[in-house]
């Protein structure tokens, strides 16, 4: 059985265009899988429709079935809110972009991290303090007490980051959904907190989807790829596959843009 | 744009930095805590005489065995009317007056008009369409009618003044909250939270109405003092409460016939009524560099 079974998803605007048409892959317990395709090709609109979150107006057709041990399978695609708020978190999350904006800024950061702690483990008072600290040693943060106090807008954007994968985890979630958890970071934190979400996956034995439009980020955490472009999956299968005999034209383009890259990179090191 | 940042070193945002203690407060911050003092300061005042009206007010406000236009000094420390009563009292009843008529309607509008805009905020197509037209219309008609068909359906009252003010407060405050509910619902924090399955109560208890609080908490002060000049003017045209319930008004329309021989029948209820206005106004300034975290550190 699969974690996450998605055949012929389709998510229309509410003028009736197309916005992601017919995608389908499967994801096993514990599978990386990278979706990756250029800004507007509909990565994070699938990763929405997989929460049964998709803006309002848009409709959503095909099937998205989550089922997570410990959970009854479910059909996402037209679930009540109801069924859907037992699922979310439990069966799957979103680590988002941007984590200013991820982050309540009228709240302390020990205290979103403490809802989530609340509801999912039942912890209250004192052992709810001690997990929230634990929580954030976990995402490698040091001096997690100051960081508990402050505002998001007190702490770095690296450490934000780390924070809401603190609070993504604390769902104990059986598939992480991150959408470009490192595009909005510097590159040095960025290999940081790729390595961290690298690690602690592999740890919790969960299953990890990772929307990017970068292909040098995807190949470093994921063994897997599906390539999206205007919401049509265009080609999917192992990364090394993909990047030695790229068979679509838009394909051929990412890899060719990552190599150039690489090797102005390496030009520059002589 | 020569001269040093004055605030000191580093004032800027600081990313990853320790936060701002104590320490070195920036001067903006020392400044507004002061607006925040002043106002508080000059409201209480007025608070504080209404509720020592409660219980002692030197003459009885229907006493007119002062004299007509009796000029200040004892027993009548500051003269009478022209009919005789005692201005003192008619002051300090006054303030009881306005401040119930400020409150009662921020109170009565706060109420109605957080929970249409929470509604319309929530809402999508129709109802919010119904709810925002039937504000529209709401707020483009004159608060002045509104308060005449009031008092024409009931009586002239401070009960029908607060009822009029009420009514035509919340529909400001309604279409205000339901911008901010809607522009809250736009953020990522609610997404964030919603794919870590909470349900939409939690969502609304835990970071909507924190997030709207602070500027819906400055606007009902603004309010307030908005609320206390329109109580005055009903009281001026005589739409406000009916005597013996002295209001600064109704003070200041009763003694402009008079106004060049005892200048301080109107004076005073004017200062009063400017003092209570502006103390509000201040209170609202500084409650919102306490109510948002983000304006409290970052400046």
């Amino acid at each position: 059985m699969s974690l996450l079974d998605v055949s012929e998803l389709t998510v229309r605007s509410a003028d009736g265009r197309a916005l992601v048409s017919g995608v389908s892959f499967t994801m096993e317990p514990g599978a990386r899988l990278g979706l990756i395709g250029e800004s507007g090709s509909g990565k994070s609109l699938t990763a929405l429709a997989i929460m049964g979150l998709v803006p309002a107006g848009m409709t959503v057709s095909g099937s998205a079935v989550l089922d997570a041990p410990g959970l009854v399978r479910a059909e996402v695609v037209g679930a009540t809110e109801r069924r859907l708020n037992g699922l979310r978190g439990r069966a799957a999350t979103v680590v988002f972009q941007e984590p200013l904006t991820a982050l309540d800024p009228l709240m302390r950061v020990g205290r979103q991290l403490a809802e989530y702690l609340r509801r999912v483990r039942g912890l209250r008072g004192a052992a709810l303090r001690k997990a929230v600290i634990t929580a954030l040693e976990e995402v490698r943060l040091t001096d997690p007490r100051r960081i508990a106090k402050a505002f998001p807008h007190e702490v770095s954007g690296g450490q934000r980051q780390r924070v809401a994968i603190a609070m993504a985890l604390a769902c104990e979630p059986a598939l992480l959904i991150a959408d470009e958890p490192t595009t909005a970071l510097d590159v040095t934190v960025q290999a940081e907190v790729l390595a961290l979400l690298d690690g602690l996956v592999s740890a919790r034995g969960m299953a990890l989807l990772f929307i990017s439009h970068d292909l040098a980020v995807v190949s470093a955490v994921t063994d897997h790829v599906l390539v999206l472009k205007d919401g049509v999956a265009v080609e999917s299968g192992r990364v090394l596959d993909i990047v030695n005999t790229p068979r679509h034209p838009y394909t051929r383009d990412l890899v060719g843009s990552a190599r150039r890259l690489d090797s102005a990179l390496d030009w520059s090191q002589r | 744009m020569t001269h040093a940042n004055p605030a000191g070193p580093s004032d800027t945002a600081d990313p990853g930095g320790a936060p701002h203690s104590g320490g070195a407060a920036p001067a903006g911050r020392r400044r507004r805590s002061a607006t925040l003092v002043t106002g508080c300061v000059l409201a209480g005042t007025i608070v504080a005489v209404a509720v020592i009206s409660l219980f002692w007010v030197p003459f009885s406000p229907e006493d007119t065995s002062g004299g007509r236009l009796a000029p200040p000094g004892p027993p009548h420390l500051l003269g009478t009317d022209k009919l005789g009563r005692d201005l003192l009292t008619q002051l300090m009843i006054g303030a009881r007056v306005a401040l119930t008529a400020g409150l009662g309607s921020v109170a009565l509008g706060g109420l109605l008009g957080v929970v249409a805009g929470l509604l319309a905020g929530f809402a999508t197509r129709w109802l919010d369409d119904t709810i925002s037209a039937l504000l529209d219309i709401l707020i483009a008609f004159p608060t002045l009618l509104l308060a005449m068909l009031v008092v024409a359906a009931r009586e002239a009252s401070l009960g029908s003044a607060i009822l009029a003010i009420g009514l035509a407060m919340s529909a400001i405050v309604a279409r205000l909250t339901r911008v901010l509910v809607k522009r809250v619902l736009a953020q990522d924090f609610i997404t964030a939270s919603r794919t870590s399955g909470t349900s939409w109560p939690r969502v609304v208890a835990e970071h909507v109405l924190p997030n709207i609080w602070p500027t819906l908490l400055v606007n009902l002060a603004l309010q307030l003092g908005l609320a206390v000049l329109a109580e005055a003017s009903l009281s001026y045209l005589g739409l406000g409460a009916p005597p013996p319930n002295a209001s600064w008004g109704r003070m200041l329309q009763e003694a402009q016939a008079t106004v060049l021989t005892a200048p301080l029948g109107a004076i005073a209820p004017g200062v009063l009524l400017v003092v209570l206005v502006v103390g509000v106004n201040l209170v609202a300034d500084g409650l919102r560099d306490v109510a948002d975290p983000t304006r409290r550190r970052t400046r």
